[in-house]
């Protein structure tokens, strides 16, 4: 009888406590403080006081307005993450629709999932500075490779051309995702219910007709997922840039996260302004966030509710008809 | 009618033919660059620079003398990497789980918003709070020390969400009840009891967590300014500089000697790695 009075509640406040102070120390704290610094005029290697400037916005208009670099640096994250998405969904897609064509029956699946993911598991790093000298000039293995293909006469120089430093690096991107999005897929098909598929092919659907009209459809939550994720992941993208050509030729293949670093840490030691770049990338990886929020809510719960509203929406109508009829 | 039956069967093996040929192909092109770059380990640099081979050569040991003439300490990247990754994720796997079980099997006022708040804060990129994370540091005296590297992962709300997910999933209340009316403490049971039914949602996420950490090059960038505190990403951003130029040999070796441990435990966990991926939520 005593023991239904103990209470335990409190063990969910002492259990999630390291998380929570973590989260505050090494988070939150610092998120603050960065939104801070991007009010301040903080530059140099001595830390001075917080001093916040006459005009607190100064930092962020600067970089909107006045900084040609830092919108180049948005736009060509922006491009390199377009160039590796799209081609990186559909060629998902497409071997999720082979893979999972029971017709097909592809052998081999598990062999061909562990090598296509492979890329994902190495180091950016290490893939960065192979890339680098997998096209290097004027002798380097892809360059050797064309030449014995008869592509080419004379070695190219890959690297100093804008456009193709650019596919490179979209490429590198596509390359190291492209599986691990596939995989994901495939899992999302397999969880599909398998009646819809059986009835399908009962009405006479073939493979083209079942995958746009019922396994599309079914993908829809984890596309998005997978849409908003890669958004916040390619936002963030600095690894292989920085290693693969350190943004050039001529900051053709400088990121947002790659201008912030070089501000506050390649020497110039520019605190605010790096800050306030932080700030703006905050803000747009706060808005996507919010949308996979709104995407991974409680679906059951938005169903429950809205169900009951049908219900009492009915309810009412039939009272109403009742009531008419008499 | 039989007519058409066999062009359906030749259409079908034709588009079979075609699927296990992108198939294959795209195996190649995972493949070939680590190919090229363990065999080129091997070879000269004038070797390197006369053609493509992809049959090794015997340059090996002269290859790894320039590597490690030259500042590259792949050893002492490797145990510095080993230990920033091994204390992070062991922070990660214990105290998500942790977490995850305070909000699943209490009953406490604010359970509903603190995992409203772990979704939100879910997506928040390390790359926004690096500038104040790093006067911080810099004020504590912390730069050039693990600490900062390892402390955080005690908090990483996807792991917490994946936990959560796993726990709903499968921890029934009885087991937790009949350990209370057995004497045991809610410490110990959590230790003693959930922690090893959770064991196989821990080790895949331990892999992840893992991984992620010894690739990561951005914070230990910005932190560790100290030689001999390098990890393996910034060892390997060295390969890149002036040193090396014209050493492609050494840096092929450096390379490989980067990547070797990875596809080492790749090869090793790829059943449990491909597996976790398709559960989802591991993308950075």
């Amino acid at each position: 009888m005593r023991r239904k009075g103990v209470s335990y509640s409190k063990y969910g406040y002492i259990f999630t406590l390291p998380f929570v102070l973590a989260f505050l120390i090494f988070s939150l704290y610092p998120i603050v403080y960065t939104a801070v610094i991007g009010f301040t005029d903080m530059k140099g290697l001595i830390p001075k006081p917080i001093h916040i400037m006459d005009n607190p916005f100064q930092n962020f208009k600067d970089l909107l307005f006045d900084n040609p670099t830092f919108i180049k640096s948005l736009t060509n994250t922006g491009l390199l993450w377009v160039l590796n998405f799209v081609p990186q969904m559909l060629l998902a897609l497409l071997l999720t629709a082979w893979f999972t064509n029971k017709r097909m029956n592809i052998k081999g699946q598990g062999a061909f999932k562990v090598l296509l993911y492979m890329p994902n598991i190495i180091t950016a790093s290490t893939i960065a500075i192979l890339f680098n000298s997998l096209f290097a000039y004027p002798m380097g293995p892809i360059n050797s490779l064309f030449e014995m293909l008869g592509w080419s006469d004379a070695p190219i120089f890959f690297l100093q051309d804008k456009t193709t430093a650019r596919g490179i690096v979209a490429f590198i991107q596509f390359w190291m995702w492209y599986g691990n999005t596939m995989i994901v897929l495939i899992a999302g098909v397999m969880g599909i219910n398998p009646a819809l598929f059986e009835s399908a092919a009962i009405d006479g659907a073939n493979g083209v007709q079942t995958f746009f009209r019922i396994t599309l459809p079914s993908l829809r939550t984890i596309l998005l997922f997978t849409l908003i994720t890669s958004m916040v992941g390619g936002l963030t993208m600095f690894d292989i840039p920085q290693l693969f050509l350190a943004g050039g030729p001529d900051d053709s293949t400088m990121t947002t996260s790659m201008f912030i670093y070089g501000q506050a840490f390649k020497g110039s030691y520019m605190y605010n302004r790096a800050a306030a770049a932080s700030m703006i990338m905050f803000l747009i990886t706060a808005v996507l966030s919010s949308l996979l929020f709104f995407l991974m809510r409680d679906r059951d719960a938005a169903r429950l509710k809205k169900a009951e509203k049908m219900k009492r929406r009915a309810a009412r109508s039939a009272q109403a008809t009742t009531a008419r009829e008499v | 009618m039989e007519k058409i039956k066999s062009t359906g069967n030749v259409n079908r093996k034709l588009t079979k033919t075609i699927v296990y040929i992108v198939c294959i192909l795209l195996a190649l092109l995972s493949i070939l660059p680590f190919w090229i770059m363990f065999v080129n380990a091997t070879r000269s640099t004038p070797e390197i620079q006369s053609g493509l081979s992809l049959l090794p050569s015997s340059h090996m040991m002269s290859n790894l003398r320039v590597l490690l003439d030259k500042s590259f300490d792949p050893l002492q990247g490797f145990m510095n990497s080993f230990i920033i990754s091994s204390a992070a994720t062991l922070c990660t796997v214990y105290f998500s789980s942790l977490t995850a079980y305070g909000i699943v099997a209490y009953d406490w006022k604010l359970r509903g918003p603190f995992f409203t708040f772990i979704l939100c804060v879910m997506m928040i990129p390390a790359q926004a709070s690096a500038i104040g994370f790093y006067q911080f540091m810099y004020k504590l005296h912390w730069t050039n020390s693990f600490l900062p590297l390892i402390l955080p992962a005690i908090a990483a709300p996807a792991v917490v969400f994946f936990m959560r997910q796993y726990l709903l999933a499968t921890l029934s209340l009885e087991i937790v009840e009949a350990a209370r009316v057995d004497g045991s403490g809610e410490f110990k049971t959590f230790n003693r009891i959930i922690l090893p039914l959770m064991m196989p949602a821990v080790a895949t996420q331990a892999i992840f967590a893992f991984v992620a950490n010894w690739n990561n090059l951005f914070m230990p960038l910005i932190l560790l300014t100290q030689k001999e505190k390098y990890t393996m990403p910034i060892m390997v951003s060295l390969l890149r500089g002036d040193i090396y130029k014209t050493e492609f040999g050494s840096i092929y070796m450096g390379l490989a000697l980067t990547a070797l441990p990875l596809f080492v435990v790749y090869f090793l966990l790829s059943r449990y790695i491909i597996a976790g991926v398709a559960l989802g939520g591991v993308k950075e």
